[in-house]
């Protein structure tokens, strides 16, 4: 599971866009998607910290016009808020293998 | 409030073994609260030890003590039933002292 | 040659068949039976720890480590809880505003009852834990509640549990499907992964009990509420169970829940009720 967790990550930070200078759409666009997919991991009582902290950088970098930069932490919190929601939803019934019997 | 000092000394033959712990922050200065301010320097700077009128113990302190520290020791030429006296003084005039009797 | 590939193909085979013995056991058993839980869970730690007496995993990392044990020993004699402890005892003894006391809000006067929080609230169909306890019983009368991980918390569940050493811990589960299910969920919560790390509960707790991560022994999981409230070096200061709850889930990267959650509730139901029988040893002392 890190394995695929690590691919997602980096198959979601290759896509971020590369040739052009991004604008503020871009990132409001990438900052929404980002808070949408915390949100659902917060939901399920799941949040990671490293989540919210790339989230805050997102917002900082947006708010101070560092548009390229605030895309690629948006797109780092949004990756990592996936990871979380697969986690929580996969030890639904994984945990089981955990306990002492 | 209870005394900040907590003592015990045992007298063994000649040796008395003095054990005490002291409530304090020993704040160092450098440190910032949860509003990102710095917490003033507060540590202790003297600690004394006097049994039968004579300094058995005297610590001049800096910031590197930890919180609540504890110290243990010991002496020669005291006896059971003799006064302990234990003192320190702060950087900001606070101080506080407390005598025991060595068992 | 050929013998060796065909030998390497065979245990592969034989591997696949025991993958597939053990794996249809991950997911039976799902009726809801504490009384087994509880003791197959301490029988895992018997077993994993033959030289450990019983009664001596309340005291954490300290039954794990010979050298550790004989610091602590000595530190024994002169705890760094004790300023706690003796602020507890005061603040106990101090009446509210309108006269009453804790004494008035526990049974036996709040004195030797530590072994029996948390306890399941049948009129409320919720876990009832010690800290929760002394709250309401403060805003009953009129008094503004404590902060949940430290300070006054700590010191007042210091002194309970002080006046509680060496009583064996006596959790009871109701026969109330609720109350199952709250040992159900805090069995969940306890084995259930999460943070950035990955980790549960029990990856520390039960699978590595007595090795170092960092600098630290970590201590098992049987037995290790019996010792709160501590005083641990490392927070110079006393915290309680929801303190570690909490910065157990930030260690491990996730975002902590608010201290006394139902799950952390839960799962202190579910931890305490496994180590039914073994002493109170709280306030305790840590590294």
């Amino acid at each position: 599971m890190k394995r695929s967790l690590t691919l997602a990550m980096l198959l979601a930070l290759s896509l971020a866009p590369a040739a052009r200078a991004a604008n503020e759409a871009d990132y409001k666009a990438a900052y929404a998607a980002a808070e949408t997919a915390s949100k659902e991991a917060a939901g399920m009582r799941n949040q990671w910290t490293v989540t919210v902290s790339a989230l805050a950088a997102a917002k900082k970098a947006g708010d101070g016009g560092d548009f390229d930069r605030a895309i690629a932490a948006a797109k780092e919190a949004e990756a990592l808020a996936k990871a979380s929601t697969f986690q929580a939803t996969s030890e639904k019934e994984a945990w089981k293998a955990m306990e002492i019997r | 409030m209870a005394s900040s000092i907590r003592v015990r000394a045992t007298s063994n033959g000649d040796i008395t073994e003095v054990q005490t712990l002291i409530q304090h922050p020993m704040d160092t200065g450098l440190v910032k609260d949860a509003k990102g301010e710095l917490i003033p320097a507060h540590y202790i700077q003297e600690l004394k030890f006097e049994c039968n009128g004579k300094d058995v113990f005297v610590a001049n302190w800096g910031t590197a003590v930890s919180k609540d520290p504890y110290v243990k020791f010991s002496f020669k030429g005291a006896k059971k039933g003799d006064d302990l006296k234990i003192s320190w003084t702060d950087n900001k005039g606070g101080s506080d002292t407390i005598t025991a009797k060595i068992a | 040659m050929k013998a060796r590939i065909a030998l390497l193909l065979g245990s592969l085979g034989a591997a696949l068949v025991a993958f597939a013995f053990a794996s249809p056991r991950v997911v039976a058993a799902d009726k809801v039976d504490p009384v087994t839980d509880a003791k197959a869970f301490q029988n895992f730690f018997f077993q994993k720890f033959p030289d450990v007496k019983h009664e001596d995993f309340v005291n954490g990392p300290y039954s794990m480590n010979e050298d550790m044990k004989r610091q602590w020993r000595e530190k024994e004699e002169f705890p760094p809880y004790e300023f706690a402890l003796d602020a507890g005892k005061e603040m106990f003894a101090t009446p509210f505003k309108n006269g009453k006391t804790y004494a008035d809000c526990f049974p036996n006067g709040g004195i030797g009852i530590r072994q029996t929080y948390p306890y399941f609230d049948e009129k409320e169909g919720k876990v009832v834990t010690l800290e929760l306890a002394l709250n309401r019983c403060r805003e009953a009368n009129g008094e503004a509640p404590y902060s949940y991980v430290k300070d006054e918390m700590a010191s007042l569940t210091a002194y309970m549990a002080f006046t509680s050493r060496g009583k064996p811990m006596d959790i009871r589960i109701p026969d109330d499907p609720r109350a199952l299910e709250a040992f159900e969920n805090g069995k969940r919560y306890f084995y259930t992964r999460r943070g950035q790390l990955n980790f549960s509960c029990a990856s520390c707790h039960v699978q590595s009990p007595g090795q170092r991560i960092r600098a630290e022994i970590l201590a098992p999981a049987l037995g290790i509420l019996n010792a709160m409230p501590i005083y641990r070096s490392e927070w110079s200061g006393m915290g309680t169970t929801s303190r570690r709850f909490v910065t157990c889930n930030s260690q491990t990267r996730a975002v902590p829940l608010e201290p006394q959650a139902e799950e952390y509730r839960d799962v202190e139901y579910f931890l305490s009720y496994v180590a039914n029988g073994l002493p109170i040893s709280g306030p305790g002392a840590r590294p």
